[in-house]
């Protein structure tokens, strides 16, 4: 049976973790070669790596951190931030990720997706979303959920999944940083809306929230979150027991 | 040494550092000579079956590489390294494999039940249904790492293990003699793939 995925996410600047609190405020929390040793023996399921300024030096360093990380790390790798280009998948791909996730890179030029899912495989290409209601409309928004597209969300990750995207990262920024759980009515519309595999993000507080997710909105294949991992407010060995107990198909 | 053939198809960073982590030498190439020398062979792939068959076919080595897993060299072909394993496949037309094991290479979506999302992607539990040296270090229920959207049917005499997906049971692993392939990714699939990495490592041929 296909098990339900847990993905803790290393938000990485100056090549050290990070997270903030509704993108804003963010601050130093460890080595990410450390954290990605430390879940991997946790029972994570795959780990995603998100450059958060990705500027020209930092890519340097994360491309060291990515080299160290897939030479002692065997599960699946996923790469974000600052890939606008093929190019930059091909930089990302050649330091042992597996998958590259696209967001506002995609939204300046949408037939990045297309290109990149022709050369290296639709499984390569995550579609990254960062979405906020506005006026009773679920609406997409750039740059780490600073600009407002006038894109509407829904058309976006449907869009995205017919030109090659193979999976949808969805990043509720209404519910980010709060801690009060998953955003269901969200996730629910983009399931209902999409058939390729959905990662569920931004909320998770507490070990309950994961199974909320799961039993409420079965087109969710994946839970990801930062703070909560990287802080131990939940652990992902015990986090993924109690799962299991519940009759959610986890990896043990 | 192991083999690793490089045919410009997928990223073989994870496949030759999982064999380094577990201290085994390796070389990625694409020189028959040293295909022949190697003491095993592994077929990566990711990608589109016609796109793969004809890149290999590019490379020369087919002849090599079909003698040599012939001979008794152990030879693990991985996703699409091992959907060439076959007789055909049927994606996007009608492509001839390296028929190194019967079978052919279908659609998952014309099989799994309505609704069931395609590509298979994500952890799955390995249902073993051969007691096999390729398992030597993994037991039934164990999870791997899978990404395909086609798979190996009519192959039921070769398969090692399966996993369930959208009502049929997805064929994971065969195995004919040393010749062998896994649908899922070993070199993504934790220490359980690192086990089945190993245990490949370990077989020894049967002419060197």
């Amino acid at each position: 049976m296909l098990a339900k995925r847990i993905i803790p996410c290393l938000d990485i600047r100056h090549g050290k973790v990070v997270k903030g609190r509704n993108f804003e405020g963010v601050r130093d929390v460890a080595d990410p070669v450390e954290l990605a040793r430390f879940y991997n023996e946790s029972g994570a399921d795959e780990l995603v790596f998100y450059d958060i300024t990705a500027s020209f030096e930092e890519r340097k360093l994360l491309s060291d951190t990515l080299i160290k990380v897939a030479s002692e790390i065997f599960i699946p790798l996923t790469v974000g931030g600052g890939i606008n280009t093929v190019d930059d998948f091909e930089r990302v791909l050649d330091c042992g990720a597996d998958k590259v996730s696209v967001n506002s890179g995609a939204i300046k030029n949408p037939a990045l997706i297309e290109e990149a899912a022709k050369k290296y495989g639709d499984q390569c290409v995550v579609l990254s979303m960062d979405v906020k209601r506005c006026d009773g409309k679920f609406m997409l928004f750039s740059k780490g959920g600073r600009e407002y597209t006038g894109i509407d969300a829904l058309e976006w990750a449907y869009r995205g999944q017919e030109t090659g995207a193979g999976e949808l990262v969805v990043n509720s920024i209404d519910t980010d940083g709060v801690k009060s759980g998953f955003d269901l009515e969200m996730l629910a519309a983009i399931g209902k809306r999409c058939h390729i595999p959905i990662i569920a993000s931004g909320g998770a507080g507490k070990g309950e929230d994961f199974l909320t997710l799961f039993r409420e909105i079965p087109a969710v294949d994946a839970g990801l979150a930062a703070s909560v991992f990287h802080f131990r407010t939940v652990d992902i060995k015990e986090l993924k027991l109690m799962l299991n107990n519940n009759n959610i198909p986890m990896r043990i | 040494m192991t083999a690793i053939v490089d045919y410009g198809v997928g990223n073989l960073f994870s496949l030759s550092s999982s064999l380094k982590y577990l201290g085994f030498e390796v070389e990625i190439t694409s020189n028959g000579d040293k295909i022949e020398r190697a003491d095993r062979i592994i077929l990566p792939g990711v990608g589109a079956f016609e796109d793969a068959k004809n890149k290999l076919e590019k490379t020369g080595l087919i002849p090599v590489l079909t003698e040599q897993a012939k001979g008794g060299k152990p030879f693990l072909g991985i996703c699409l390294g091992m959907q060439l394993l076959f007789d055909v496949s049927y994606e996007y037309g009608e492509h001839k494999g390296l028929s190194l094991i019967g079978g052919e290479v279908v659609r998952l979506a014309d099989k799994v039940q309505g609704g069931v999302k395609v590509p298979h992607m994500g952890w799955n539990s390995l249902e073993i249904r051969k007691s096999d040296p390729l398992f030597k270090y993994v037991k039934n229920g164990d999870y791997v790492y899978y990404v395909h959207s086609y798979y190996a049917a009519h192959c039921e005499n070769d398969t090692l293990a399966t996993s369930s997906y959208g009502g049929i049971s997805v064929t994971g692993a065969v195995g004919r003699g040393k010749i062998y392939g896994t649908q899922f990714h070993p070199e993504k699939s934790g220490k359980v793939g690192l086990n089945i990495l190993k245990a490949f490592c370990e077989l020894q041929g049967e002419t060197k």
